[in-house]
């Protein structure tokens, strides 16, 4: 997959996501891999909030909302859905933030691969609620300020290490998960077509950074997104058949690098 | 065909006759087995649908919703705890004008813990923008439910409805049933055809998010379904009589209430017992009613005060409480016969709690305190 061969058609137009918000920058290169022929199914997360309000759809392609425990039960009911009209070809994506994929969407996630529907489950992980004002999540990494999680004389930010939900997808026996980074896109949209191709539950797992959730410029989203991976705090792997593998980082920078430009973490430095 | 079946199976007949699309459920006493018949009716090819096995109610709702927004006509069922558990969904799906039918066997909520009827569970939910039918009979599930899809996806209506039949009394009590023919119900209920669905040609989205200059007008627009509601119940009801030689009343259902001076307002099978007493204190002379709220939701004021236009005394009996106050019936009936220029007066009676039974003489004790009252 090269850049420069994507679709130059844009499936994400008129969000009112923040300047270097790494979640919609997710969500617009996988509908760039994923084409108009693709329903996405989200929840009241910063993804609804910033592309359909009433009478925005800043998607090209049709918008299912649900609540927050429900997207991949919604999701269901969509292929069910599509199936009777003989429209099986479309591909079926959820899509969640953190929280409504490893906290209050996770039964219903569960139950959907369990079922085996086919479908794409994109999490885009900015590790807190970030649209209800930066409260930890349990992808929460260790450590970080959160406004549920403050630093003050009794408490250090999170004192909890971040849930591993790759691992509790594969313990699904899902066909395909991986996690991914908007700061590696060749990688992350090789799993976005890997997903797309594989018959059954897909499941990606995004590092989107969030300038305002985690303290930091909105010109570091990428940065800090490879800074993530480079330094170990963001671990790129595949589950496939089985088998888990994870990308090997031959020689990670000092961790420092990539907690010291974050405002969430300045507490540890 | 007549076949003999409960309120459970009637249901379930009736969703195969409605041609339901898509089923997502959850089991749950009393309402499992509603479930299970429509699982055994695809497993041995006599309905062909999209049977979801979700991890809960509140995933059922949701997976309906998706598959409604999507086209299909769906299905679901619950009871109690259950329904608690899709209140989200509930609001959700009505506020998205989704039309589906839901079936609750209605039973007590917890704690203390039930699995026997009252109406706690779907009185609950009477604000959740649903149309709430309730049942008397076994083929009173069945009809309605048929009717309950004509009603839902009217273009003037599109609100889901909720029918309600009591848990094990009808839910688990065989009668006689007519059961219509497949030729007859296909030409009652047209297959559904959703104005806007879920389509890559015409993207829309459903469940959208709305600010405070717009948000009110929606919840109007949802008002206003319903009180179109009332009249489209009426006429699905009158339609349905042609079609099959029954109906029930429309929005209320009256029994020799036109001179009496006591009239009984009930939901639910209770009402059969109710009759049987009417008649036997009308043979000794006392002029008494019994008038069966057929619509919880869209609430039938117009009707009602038609109903009980010769009462002294109406008394209401709840199978149900709002904790605090009184039943919640007694309040509706109340504010709807309020500002009338000589109102009968208004008492409460709360009853059957958690399956309690309601015998004839109890419902004749109530009677006798409304001849007795002073008020």
């Amino acid at each position: 997959m090269k850049i420069r061969d994507l679709p130059e058609d844009e499936l994400v137009v008129g969000s009112f996501a923040c300047a270097g918000c790494g979640g919609i920058l997710a969500v617009r290169l996988a509908l760039k891999i994923l084409g108009p022929e693709t329903v996405i199914v989200t929840t009241p997360s910063c993804l609804l909030g910033v592309t359909t309000f009433y009478p925005q759809l800043a998607f090209k392609v049709p918008c299912v909302n649900v609540t927050f425990p429900s997207t991949a039960a919604a999701v269901s009911g969509v292929v069910a859905g599509l199936k009777r009209r003989g429209k099986e070809h479309i591909t079926v994506l959820g899509i969640a933030g953190d929280g409504g994929t490893v906290d209050i969407g996770l039964q219903a996630l569960s139950g959907a691969i369990e079922r085996g529907d086919n479908f794409i489950f994109l999490c885009y992980d900015n590790e807190a609620y970030m649209n209800t004002g930066v409260q930890r999540s349990g992808s929460t990494p260790l450590g970080a300020h959160t406004t549920t999680t403050p630093v003050g004389e009794m408490l250090k930010g999170e004192d909890r290490p971040k849930k591993d939900m790759l691992r509790i997808v594969a313990a699904h026996d899902i066909p395909y998960a991986a996690t991914a980074s908007i700061g590696y896109p060749q990688d992350y949209l090789r799993k976005i077509q890997k997903a797309k191709e594989t018959k059954g539950p897909a499941y990606i797992q995004v590092l989107s950074p969030c300038p305002p959730g985690w303290g930091y410029p909105s010109d570091l989203t990428v940065h800090l997104a490879r800074l993530a991976v480079q330094t170990g705090a963001w671990t790129l792997a595949e589950y496939e058949q089985g088998k888990l593998t994870v990308k090997k980082i031959d020689h990670p920078k000092p961790l420092r690098e990539y907690l010291s430009l974050q405002a969430r973490f300045a507490h540890l430095i | 065909m007549r076949e003999y079946l409960n309120g459970n199976e009637a249901v379930a007949h009736a969703v195969r006759l409605a041609r339901a699309e898509v089923v997502a459920a959850y089991p749950i006493t009393p309402q499992s087995t509603i479930v299970e018949e429509i699982a055994a009716q695809i497993a041995r090819g006599e309905m062909e649908a999209e049977y979801i096995r979700v991890e809960s109610e509140h995933a059922a709702l949701a997976a309906c919703f998706g598959a409604a927004v999507s086209g299909s006509r769906v299905f679901t069922a619950t009871s109690s705890q259950g329904l608690a558990y899709m209140f989200e969904m509930l609001h959700y799906v009505s506020g998205a004008r989704i039309p589906m039918v839901m079936a609750v066997a209605n039973r007590g909520l917890a704690a203390p813990w039930t699995i026997w009827a009252d109406h706690q569970d779907s009185v609950s939910c009477r604000d959740t923008g649903w149309i709430q039918l309730y049942v008397e009979t076994a083929q009173e599930a069945l009809d309605t439910c048929l009717q309950a899809y004509k009603i839902a996806e009217d273009p003037r209506v599109l609100t889901p409805v909720m029918l309600c039949l009591d848990g094990y009394v009808l839910s688990h009590t065989e009668e006689i049933l007519d059961i219509p023919s497949q030729e007859d119900v296909d030409r009652f209920l047209p297959p559904y055809r959703p104005q806007v669905l879920v389509d890559t040609r015409r993207p829309v989205v459903f469940g959208v998010g709305a600010g405070p200059d717009i948000y009110p007008s929606f919840k109007k627009a949802q008002q206003e379904a319903m009180e179109r509601a009332k009249e489209v119940i009426k006429r699905v009801d009158e339609e349905f009589y042609a079609f099959f030689g029954r109906r029930y009343g429309g929005l209320v259902e009256e029994y020799r209430c036109h001179d009496a001076e006591v009239v009984l307002v009930t939901l639910g099978a209770i009402t059969g017992t109710a009759r049987e007493v009417v008649d036997s204190l009308r043979r000794e002379g006392a002029k008494v009613g019994v008038l069966r709220l057929r619509a919880l939701r869209p609430f039938p004021v117009e009707d009602l005060r038609e109903s009980v236009k010769s009462a002294r005394v109406v008394a209401v009996l709840d199978r149900n409480c709002s904790f605090g106050y009184e039943g919640v019936v007694c309040t509706e009936v109340k504010a709807a016969l309020f500002g009338l220029k000589q109102p009968p007066s208004v008492i409460g009676f709360v009853a059957g709690l958690g399956g309690q039974d309601i015998r004839k003489e109890n419902i004749e004790g109530i009677f006798r305190s409304c001849f007795n009252s002073d008020v």
